[in-house]
Formats: C-alpha cells, structure tokens, sequence
C-alpha cells in the first residue's frame, strides 16, 4: 500500500468575487522515502493542493490519506516547510525554533535542546544556534525552517517552494544541502516548485499539473543516478521534456 | 516604530551583539545635541528671570530653584510626594495591563467580543481622564482611590488598542507552523500570540503609561490631599511658591524621561529590538 494516497482531490476558494477553483480532482499516489516534486505554472494550485496535505484546507471533494487513515487538520505526522522566511518565530533563537515542535509534546528542556542542535547540525547550522533569525541570511533561515520541520519527526516533509526567494547560487547550495538531508533521513518529500531543473535534480518522481485550474498532467520517474550532474546530456534531457508538457518548450517533440 | 518585514535583504551573518564604534559616537553626538538645545532654553529662561521686568517670587532664577529642589529632597518631602504620585500611577498603571492586555487579546481573537466592547472603547476614549475628575471626586472621594482610577482611565484604552491591533497583525504563517508543530490554543496564546504582538503591546504599555504620568498628576491637582507632585504644585499657588512649582514640574520631568527611557527603552532593546521585530530609526 502507497505511504500517501491523494484521491481526486478539488479544493474551490469561497471569495467575495465568486467561488475559485484551487485544484482540480488530482490523483496521485506515494510510497515511503520518494522524493517527489509537484511541478506546475503559477497559480495552477500546487500550494492549495500542498495546503490540502498539510491539513490546513479541507478538500471541498476527494480525500487524502495517509498510511490509509484520511487525513483531517494537521498533524505531527508532517512537517511544513513554506516559501516566507518571516515563517519562524523571529524571538527565538534558531534553537529555539527548531527546538518548538519538541516543547509542544512536552519533552524536557535538556533533551529537546539537545535533539535540536542535531539537526541544526543536519543542516549544518550548529554555530548558530544561538542566532536570533533576523541576523541570519536567507538560505540560513530556509534551513532553520527544515531543521525545524523535521526535529519532531515527522514522516512526511512538505515544502513549498522554499527555495524560490533565494538568489541562484544559495539556491544551488540549498538542493545539495537537501538531497544531502534526504539521503540521511530517508523521508518521504513532497516539494513544490515552478522550477524544472530544481525538479530534475531532486525528484524521483515529477508531478506536473496542468494551468489553472490545476490537476495531475503527467507523472514522470526521474531515474537519474545521485547525486545529479546539472550539465550532463541526460540531465538537459528531462529538463526539456518536462518544458514540454509545460508548454514551455522550444520544440514541439519530446 | 518601524516594523520590519522578516523578508527580503537580510544578509548580516554574525550575531550582531559588539557595540559599533559608529553608533557608539552618533549616539553621543545625539546627546551633545540634546544637550546643547536644553542649556539654550535654560539660558533664555535665565536671561528673561534676570531682567527683572517680573517679580522674582513669581519667575524665580533658576539657582533659585534649584535650591528649593535641593531643600525639599533633603528633608524628605520630595521624595514623599514622588512616592505617593508613583503609588498611585503605578496601581492605576498595572490595573490598566491586567485589564487592557487581556480584553485586546480577546477582542482581536473573537468577533462578539469585538462587536461588544469596540463601541464603548471608542466612545470612552475621547473623554479627557482630568474632564472626569470632580464626578469620581463625588463618588469616589478624595484620595489614592479617585487618582487611581483617573489613571486607570486615560492608561487602559491605549493598552486595549494597542493590544487589539497587536493581535490582529500577528504573522498568520507563525500560527500556521506553529499549528503543524501541535501547539494548541493555550500553547498558541503564550508562545507565539503574546510574543508575535508584543512590539504592539510594548508600545501600548508606552503610550499608556506617558497618559497614566499625565493623568495622574492632573487628577492630583483636586482630588488629592498633602502628598503627591501634583497635589504640591496646586498647593504652592496659595503662597505664591513659583520655585516650589518649578522644582516639582523639574521632578514630574524627570520621572517620565526615567520611565520611558529607562523602563520602556530597556524592554524594547531588551525584547523587539533584539529580535530585529523592531528597530531604531536610521540617522
Ligand atoms: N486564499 C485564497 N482565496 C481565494 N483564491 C485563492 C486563495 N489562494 C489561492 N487562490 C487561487 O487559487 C489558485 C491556485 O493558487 P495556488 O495554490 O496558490 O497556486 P500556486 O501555488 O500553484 O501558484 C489561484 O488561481 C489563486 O488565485
Ligand atoms: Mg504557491
């Protein structure tokens, strides 16, 4: 049995200019530790449809599952990971974001401490930890926000274009970091992103969604050995069919 | 107040904690300048106090009244008046908080509560606090307990806006993570509401407290009898004690400037500002 079943989800937004559809009856499944990218233009429903997961919208139809249990609100099962680096708490140091999820289950103040600079380590953060977050760059605040995510363990790691606001080579940076973090942990990802290369060098599995009103276009393994070579003939290859089902391609073949 | 956007350019990598030489000599270049503005101003006060176009029981010079300063905080009475007036505005002040903060909370987190007291609190805050005087003077008496509650008044709607506002801007992406990380309401309320508008709720207790030292000596012009800076000042007009006045006002002065730099400017450095949810004006 798939780790997460998405069932012909569809989610319509209520605003005062008329009901909008978010997605539209999308369908995929996912087994446990892939690493799967949701690729699609913007505005075609990939946060919604992320929103969806995470439990912070409920599906106007269709349902998500999870281990075959269906998923209501949120849960410590998952972890979040958003695009704003305004997401952590700016009056706590990145140990004591990272350390949050922890103190919420109650854990002690050593332990929960102690777990936390692990994964600061994770992300290669450890010498900040007694940074607060308005001292520390972009990148470094993203990967405060993936070590906190991930400090309570979570099963499942969503993220939302979370690298989209960084500049190209922190961004570089960043996929390393997270394919690093990926092999290490073993999670099982869904990462949402509007760039193709980005899919293409994380991915097992690519996800596109069709224009607004979005649904599931293609589903594309991506089996390309790790780490990935972003020059390399193979690499350019993917990329390039993947612009084509965006309609974004030069030529009209894959 | 500034409020910065956690967004965007933030590229400082250290912990920025070492003084910077800089700042360090701007800094006493500000209060050079402010220093150089107040000695002016006592100057021309001098200079008119010395012409002796007015009776100098009436203008007295400022030697003068310094001496009457000196005179009343050694035997005591200064410190007495001050006391007493710190009393009364720092009850009326605290009850504010515990009242203010808690119904901001509630009024920003719930639309009844909102609806409710959002009609009264505009109506009551335009009143002048000093306008209500001589009706709580009737019920209340004279004393600590009509003071009081004069400064209760003028200190709790800044308290109640503040807060209100404070609220209602709290970052939704910090009650979102903090959701997923399975905070639940009470968790939601004191780690991560209470912090997330605490630049709001800082400078409510600013505000309120500069109309609470405002309201307090105002109120205790009438309704209070022997102690209190205000009560000291009405006094000194029954024997023409200008010096008496001037000292006072120059204590009543320098309290505020206290509180707000000391008090107020240490927990803004001490909590927003460190947390970079606020920061100093530039140059
Ligand atoms: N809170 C909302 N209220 C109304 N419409 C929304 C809301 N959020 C998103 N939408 C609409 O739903 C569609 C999908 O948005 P979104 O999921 O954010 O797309 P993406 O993340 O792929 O850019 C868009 O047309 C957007 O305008
Ligand atoms: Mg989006």
């Amino acid at each position: 049995m798939p780790l997460i079943e998405v069932d012909d989800v569809s989610l319509a937004y209520d605003t005062p200019a008329g009901r909008v559809q978010g997605v539209l009856g999308a369908t995929f499944n996912m087994e446990e530790s892939e690493f799967l990218c949701l690729v699609g233009p913007s505005g075609c429903g990939k946060s919604t449809l992320l929103n969806i997961i995470a439990g912070f919208l409920t599906p106007t139809g269709g349902e998500i599952r999870i281990g075959g249990k269906k998923v209501s609100g949120h849960g410590m099962d998952r972890g979040v990971v958003f695009q704003d680096f305004a997401q952590l708490f700016p009056w706590r140091t990145a140990l004591g974001n990272v350390a949050f999820g922890l103190e919420m289950k109650g854990m002690g103040k050593e332990e929960r401490e102690e777990i936390a600079l692990q994964q600061l380590k994770l992300v290669k953060l450890e010498k900040f930890a007694n940074s607060y977050p308005h001292h520390l760059s972009g990148g470094m605040q993203q990967r405060v926000a993936i070590a906190r995510a991930l400090a309570y363990n979570p099963a499942v790691l969503l993220m939302d274009e979370p690298f989209a606001a960084l500049d190209a080579m922190t961004r570089d940076d960043m996929q390393r970091l997270l394919a690093d973090v990926w092999k290490t942990t073993g999670k099982t990802i869904i990462y949402v992103t509007h760039n193709v290369a980005e899919a293409v060098y994380l991915a097992d599995r690519v996800i596109v969604m069709t224009p607004h009103p979005g649904t599931v276009k293609a589903e594309i393994p991506i089996m390309l050995p790790r780490p990935r070579d972003p020059l390399s003939l193979e690499f350019l290859e993917h990329q390039k069919q993947l612009l084509n089902y965006l309609g974004q391609g030069t030529s009209k073949a894959a | 107040m500034t409020m910065i956007a956690q967004t965007g350019a933030n590229t400082g990598l250290q912990d920025g904690k070492t003084p910077d030489p800089a700042k360090r000599a701007a800094s006493w270049r500000a209060i050079r300048r402010a220093a150089i503005t107040i000695g002016l101003a006592l100057a021309t006060y001098e200079l008119i106090a010395r012409t002796g176009s007015f009776p100098r029981a009436l203008l007295p010079t400022i030697p003068m009244i310094v001496r009457t300063l000196f005179a009343m905080l050694l035997d005591g009475s200064m410190l007495m008046h001050s006391m007493y007036t710190l009393y009364r505005v720092l009850f009326g002040f605290f009850l504010a908080m515990v009242v203010g903060i808690p119904l901001g909370i509630l009024m920003a987190r719930f639309r009844r509560v909102e609806q409710f007291f959002l009609p009264l609190v505009s109506a009551l805050m335009p009143i002048p606090s000093f306008a209500l005087v001589p009706l709580f003077m009737l019920w209340f008496g004279i004393g600590n307990l009509t003071t009081i509650i004069i400064v209760f008044y003028a200190a709790t709607f800044p308290m109640i806006f503040n807060t209100w506002s404070g609220v209602r801007s709290v970052n939704p992406l910090w009650l979102r993570a903090a959701g997923a990380m399975g905070a639940d309401e009470h968790k939601l309320f004191w780690k991560v509401i209470i912090p997330g508008a605490s630049p709001f709720i800082i400078t409510g207790m600013r505000q309120s407290f500069l109309r609470a030292w405002i309201a307090v000596v105002g109120a205790e012009m009438i309704a209070a009898s022997n102690w209190g800076l205000g009560w000291v000042i009405f006094d000194a007009k029954e024997f023409l004690n200008a010096d008496i006045m001037l000292a006072s006002l120059a204590v009543i002065g320098f309290i505020g400037f206290a509180f707000e730099r000391l008090v107020f400017g240490s927990l803004e450095r001490g909590t927003v500002m460190r947390w970079g949810m606020m920061r100093s004006a530039k140059s």
